[in-house]
C-alpha cells in the first residue's frame, strides 16, 4: 500500500517518530479496534483512534446521546442530543478522519452476542459503565484470545489495566466476581469529574496504539491507576491469579455469561 | 514494624493483620477490596487471620465501575 500525499501530510507527525514511521502507521490503517461504550472512556479513544488513522472502528452503544452526557462524553454535541449515540459518534469520527471505516453497532452487548461482535477485531476496548458489562468483556476477550484495555473511572479517580493473551493477568484474577449490585456506587450516584474519561479513555487509546504499532511496554501485569485530587498516577503490579476462574489453571467459566444488572443502572 | 503501603512507608503495630490493616487504613469498601502483599493476591477468606511482616509491600484495589 502506498500513501497518497494526503495521507502522508495527515500523519506527517506520526510518520515522523522512529517508533511509528511508515510501518506503523501502516499497521494502523490496517487495523480494527471495538469500542464498547460511547460514554466519557469511549469518546476520547473514539476520536484519537479515528484521528490516528485505525482503518476499521467498531463502537457499540444502546443509547442515545443525553443532556447529562455533554459534561464529558466529548465526541457528542449539543445538537445530538436524542440521537443514537453511535451515529453521533460515527459522524464526529467520520468529521476528524473520512477515510476509516466505523462500523456501528446500536445494542447492548451482552452473552449473545459479544463473542462475534469482537471476532472480526484486533483490539477491544472497555468504555462500559457496570460492573456485568466489565466481567463479559473480560470473559469474552479471555476465552476469545483477544487483547483489550480495561478501564473504569469514578468521581475523581480512575484506572485501567491492558489483558494480553496467554500473558499477563486479566480482570477476573483482580476482581473474582462483580460486587452485588448497588454494593459500589456508579457515576451516576458518585458522579465523575469531566476530564476524567479523557485521561482515562486517551490512555486507553494509547494501549491500543501502542498493541499495534507493536512498541513500548502496555499495562499487562499493572494496574494504573490515577487519583485527579492528589495529581497522582501509581502503577501497581498485578500478579496472575491461579484459581482464576477464566485464565487461571482450572478455568471453570468456558463460556461468556451475563450478570444481573443493578436495579438503577438498567437503563443506561 | 515498617509496611509500605500503597506507596507509602509508615509504622505499624506488630502482629497486624490484613483485616486490621485495612480498617486502620479507612478503606472505603472494606468487602471489596483486593489485597496484594508482595505482588501476591490475599485471599478476602484470610483477611483476618493473615499476620503482616516488617518490610511488606502492600497494594489495594478497588472496584471502579463507571466510564460513560
Ligand atoms: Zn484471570
Amino acid at each position: 500500500m502506498a500513501f497518497s500525499n494526503e495521507q502522508l501530510e495527515r500523519y506527517s507527525r506520526h510518520m515522523i517518530l522512529k517508533e511509528v514511521g511508515v510501518k506503523g502507521q501502516k499497521r494502523l490503517l490496517e487495523s480494527k479496534v471495538l469500542i464498547i461504550g460511547a460514554g466519557g472512556l469511549g469518546a476520547p479513544a473514539a476520536l484519537y483512534l479515528a484521528a490516528a488513522g485505525v482503518g476499521v472502528i467498531g463502537i457499540a452503544d444502546a443509547d442515545d446521546v443525553d443532556l447529562s452526557n455533554l459534561q464529558r462524553q466529548v465526541i457528542h454535541t449539543t445538537p445530538d442530543v436524542g440521537k443514537a449515540k453511535v451515529r453521533s459518534a460515527e459522524e464526529s469520527m467520520k468529521a476528524i478522519n473520512p477515510e476509516i471505516t466505523v462500523h456501528t453497532y446500536r445494542t447492548y452487548v451482552l452473552a449473545n452476542n459479544i463473542g462475534q461482535l469482537i471476532a472480526e477485531y484486533d483490539f477491544i476496548i472497555d468504555g462500559t459503565d457496570n460492573f456485568p458489562a466489565k466481567f463479559l468483556i473480560n470473559d469474552a476477550c479471555v476465552l476469545g484470545k483477544k487483547p483489550f484495555s480495561h478501564a473504569g473511572i469514578i468521581r475523581f479517580q480512575g484506572q485501567l489495566m491492558t489483558y494480553l493473551p496467554g500473558q499477563g493477568p486479566c480482570y477476573r484474577c483482580v476482581f473474582s466476581s462483580p460486587p452485588p449490585p448497588d454494593a459500589v456506587p456508579t457515576c451516576r450516584q458518585a458522579g465523575v469529574i469531566g476530564a476524567m474519561g479523557g485521561v482515562i479513555g486517551s490512555l486507553q487509546a494509547m494501549e491500543a496504539v501502542k498493541y499495534i504499532i507493536g512498541q513500548g511496554e502496555l499495562l499487562c501485569g499493572s494496574l494504573l491507576t490515577y487519583d485527579a485530587l492528589n495529581m497522582e498516577f501509581r502503577k501497581i503490579k498485578l500478579p496472575r491469579r491461579d484459581s482464576c476462574a477464566v485464565c487461571g489453571s482450572q478455568p471453570t467459566i468456558i463460556a461468556p455469561f451475563d450478570y444481573e444488572q443493578a436495579a438503577c443502572e438498567v437503563k443506561g | 514494624m515498617n509496611i509500605t503501603v500503597t506507596g507509602s512507608t509508615k509504622e505499624y503495630p506488630q502482629g497486624l493483620t490484613v483485616a486490621q490493616l485495612i480498617q486502620l487504613e479507612k478503606v472505603a469498601t472494606p468487602e471489596y477490596v483486593t489485597v496484594s502483599i508482595n505482588d501476591e493476591f490475599i485471599l478476602s477468606a484470610t483477611f483476618a487471620e493473615k499476620t503482616l511482616n516488617e518490610g511488606d509491600h502492600v497494594e489495594f484495589m478497588y472496584f471502579m465501575g463507571g466510564g460513560r
